[in-house]
């Protein structure tokens, strides 16, 4: 199954059949274009996921479910598409479905005021184990989907004025799509009512609430947003892959909930945080298929991005507090 | 408050202790039995057919119940494990990692000391295993309490350089090298030496030494945590780190003890899951996560499902083992694929953590009355003076 997913990740980086092997092939002009292009790609899925997941963070709930619900997102998406033919259908079923998971996983934390951590992994394992039996039971053997097809493709235009590497903008327009929910986010968390009563109710729930501001209907809102994203998430990498594996997503959801920690709660700290982590998993993808890492050694700067953001959480946790409710269910009237 | 009054008050608290303490897991489990039940009849099984495999498949004889308490063992030792931690507020998600590094320790002793007589390679092998197991929980222990990181991050994180480290750890330095001269390059060790192995403990069977190991260990942790006085800070400290800290308790050094010892449970189901193995060596063919099992996160169910207490947690790390070996069952009775009991195991969580405003709602309704009746008994004559009881009609916040 690892060795599957290392192959799909391969076929994400676009290799130069000319590059020449080794370290001299990596520092041309053509392969750092297509590592940092592919970066971009693989970037995506986190950055839908986490960006959705901030704005959870930021009114004071922390969905730790994000890798369950990618998964059913992806099978939904990947499901519909072998059915219908049309990606769109298992984009906005990937969708849908983060969306019921959404109120499911509100009721629980918000409604029933329950630790939230331990319920988000609870949502894990139910995503991790339905998915894979849905899977299982539907579809059986894998079959791969014509996914990003011409219709999703953005190309420049011919007659533009000269761009240097077109390859850095050939891409999905769903790609353009998550980059453009950077802007969006920061602008309704800081620019809108709704973003006030979000960043108040996860600050200080009970002031918000003594001045009429609803901390459960805000929560359901942030949960129901970041569930929507996280399913998006998953049916992009499904849509983008072209299959879905049992656990393909790898504990993505995850990555994205630190890279929450890692951005700061900013949307465009996230951001920055998935291009890093997903520019040195492109790298390493990268030196893999150039020969200059071989066999175990590979495996061991896989680890990189998990490790590089461990020292990240040390230091930004140092410098920036996170959301004071953060994890904290708020009754009226109790102390917390 | 009466002395009557308030012995009944106690004996009335005792009650519902002790009958919701036990109904609301079980409660919980049936509903995601249910839930279980709709799924297989969704996919066109029968349900009552299915679960009668399922529990034949893993209680139905002496081999099936031998197979129930190996899947158990892992389950067990890291459900122990998140009882400390969980005990301590602090959440443990890093039993994977946790595994893996005492997988790794102690496959790494016993391909060192190959030749040790059994007696001792055993318990030096089963030490490592713990050691390789706390020093994963200390990192993100000492994370926690000296840098503020999150340890549900931290230990999520390092469950991800733990699989890629066992990776890179059993395709080069402890790979089998007389397969790889065959040509065969699997990522796993040699077959370790049978001084290593888990003694069978039932003739015939698989059940091996590490149930005994995993139920004793779980006696210990519950000495540790109520009859020292280090259990006694840990819980202190989960109880409330303000409060733990005025009392002049030492909080930082009580989280990272929580989480190194959690850690250490961990570590020794790994060992565990190495040395009662039926290929008797450490392989990651299938992944981390096939080596594993998913022991890391199914142990927190089991410890959820036992109460977050140490011995309740051995019939529910047995109760979850049957689910696993049952699902092989289920699936051959009812082709509804073994993943359901992930998908289930995942419900019993969900539905035991939300259970928990049930429980205080029917504790309020309790107090309540009890409020109600104390009233009538505060008219009678004062108390003895300093007594420490609630001001009557205020139900205690949870």
């Amino acid at each position: 199954m690892i060795a599957q997913l290392a192959l799909l990740d391969g076929a994400a980086v676009e290799v130069f059949a000319q590059a020449r092997s080794g370290w001299s092939g990596f520092f041309t002009l053509a392969t750092l274009v297509a590592t940092v292009a592919a970066a971009i790609r693989l970037a995506t899925p986190y950055l839908i996921a986490a960006v959705g997941e901030s704005v959870g963070q930021r009114s004071g709930v922390l969905n730790l479910g994000v890798d369950g619900v990618m998964l059913l997102g992806a099978f939904g998406a990947y499901y519909t598409t072998v059915e219908t033919g049309q990606p769109w259908y298992g984009l906005l079923v990937g969708l849908g479905i983060g969306m019921a998971m959404g109120l499911v996983y509100a009721f629980i934390t918000v409604t029933l005021h329950a630790e939230q951590g331990i319920s988000g992994i609870g949502i894990y394992l139910f995503g991790l184990g339905f998915s894979d039996l849905l899977f299982r039971q539907l579809v059986g053997t894998p079959r791969p989907i014509l996914a990003f097809d011409g219709l999703f493709d953005f190309t420049l235009p011919e007659g533009r004025p000269d761009i240097p590497y077109p390859d850095l903008y050939n891409h999905s327009l769903v790609i353009y799509l998550a980059f453009l929910l950077v802007p969006a986010v920061t602008l309704l968390v800081n620019r809108t009512t709704f973003g006030l009563n979000v960043r108040a109710v996860g600050e200080t729930p009970a002031a918000a609430d003594s001045l009429g501001v609803s901390v459960a209907r805000t929560r359901y809102g942030t949960i129901l947003i970041g569930n929507t994203l996280a399913g998006a998430a998953g049916a992009v990498l499904a849509l983008e892959k072209g299959i879905f594996i049992q656990n393909m997503t790898n504990g993505m959801g995850f990555i994205a909930v630190a890279l929450v920690y890692f951005g700061a709660w900013r949307p465009l700290g996230v951001l920055a945080g998935s291009l890093l982590f997903s520019l040195v998993t492109a790298a390493v993808l990268q030196w893999k298929t150039l020969g200059i890492l071989s066999g175990a050694a590979a495996q061991l700067t896989e680890m990189a991005p998990a490790a590089v953001t461990i020292i990240a959480l040390v230091v930004v946790t140092h410098r920036i507090g996170a959301p004071s409710a953060l994890t904290r269910p708020f009754r009226r009237g109790a102390e917390h | 408050m009466t002395v009557d009054a308030r012995i009944n008050d106690w004996v009335l608290q005792r009650v519902i202790r002790r009958v919701m303490g036990p109904l609301v897991p079980l409660a919980a489990t049936a509903a995601a039995l249910l839930v279980g039940a709709a799924m297989v009849w969704g996919f066109g099984g029968d349900p009552v057919e299915g679960y009668r495999a399922m529990f034949t498949g893993a209680f139905g004889g002496i081999s099936e119940f031998a197979d129930t308490t190996v899947k158990a063992t892992p389950l067990l030792l890291v459900g122990v494990g998140i009882c400390i931690a969980f005990r301590a507020s602090v959440i443990n998600i890093g039993g994977e990692g946790q595994i893996i590094a005492g997988a790794l320790l102690a496959t790494v002793v016993v391909l060192a000391l190959p030749g040790l007589h059994r007696g001792v390679l055993l318990p030096l092998a089963l030490i490592a295993g713990a050691v390789g197991g706390a020093c994963m929980g200390f990192i993100p222990g000492v994370l926690k309490a000296y840098a503020n990181v999150n340890e549900i991050l931290s230990t999520i994180m390092l469950n991800i350089v733990a699989g890629y480290m066992m990776q890179y750890l059993l395709l080069g330095p402890m790979i089998d090298k007389a397969a790889v001269e065959a040509g065969n390059h699997i990522a796993q060790t040699k077959r370790l030496s049978p001084n290593s192995d888990l003694p069978i403990l039932l003739g015939d069977t698989q059940m091996n030494l590490g149930i005994v190991i995993g139920a004793a260990v779980a006696v210990a942790v519950f000495f540790l945590l109520w009859r020292t006085s280090l259990g006694y800070e840990i819980r202190a400290v989960g109880g409330s780190r303000d409060a733990s800290r005025y009392a002049g308790m030492k909080v930082e050094r009580r989280i990272v003890q929580a989480l190194t010892l959690s850690g250490m449970m961990s570590g020794l189901g790994g060992a565990v899951l190495v040395f009662s193995s039926v290929a008797h060596r450490l392989s990651v063919e299938s992944g981390p996560a096939g080596f594993t099992q998913l022991a890391g996160f199914n142990g927190i169910v089991a410890a959820l499902f036992g109460g977050l207490h140490p011995l309740w947690t051995i019939p529910a790390a047995i109760l979850f083992g049957g689910l696993l070996v049952g699902a092989n069952a289920l699936q051959r009775a009812v082709q509804v694929a073994t993943p359901l009991v992930v998908a289930l195991s995942g419900l019993v969580v969900v539905f035991v953590v939300s259970s928990d405003r049930a429980v205080r709602w029917a504790r309020r309704v309790v107090e309540r009355l009890d409020a109600a009746g104390s009233d009538r008994a505060d008219s009678a004559p004062p108390e003895t003076a300093g007594a420490p009881t609630a001001p009557s009609g205020e139900p205690g916040q949870p």
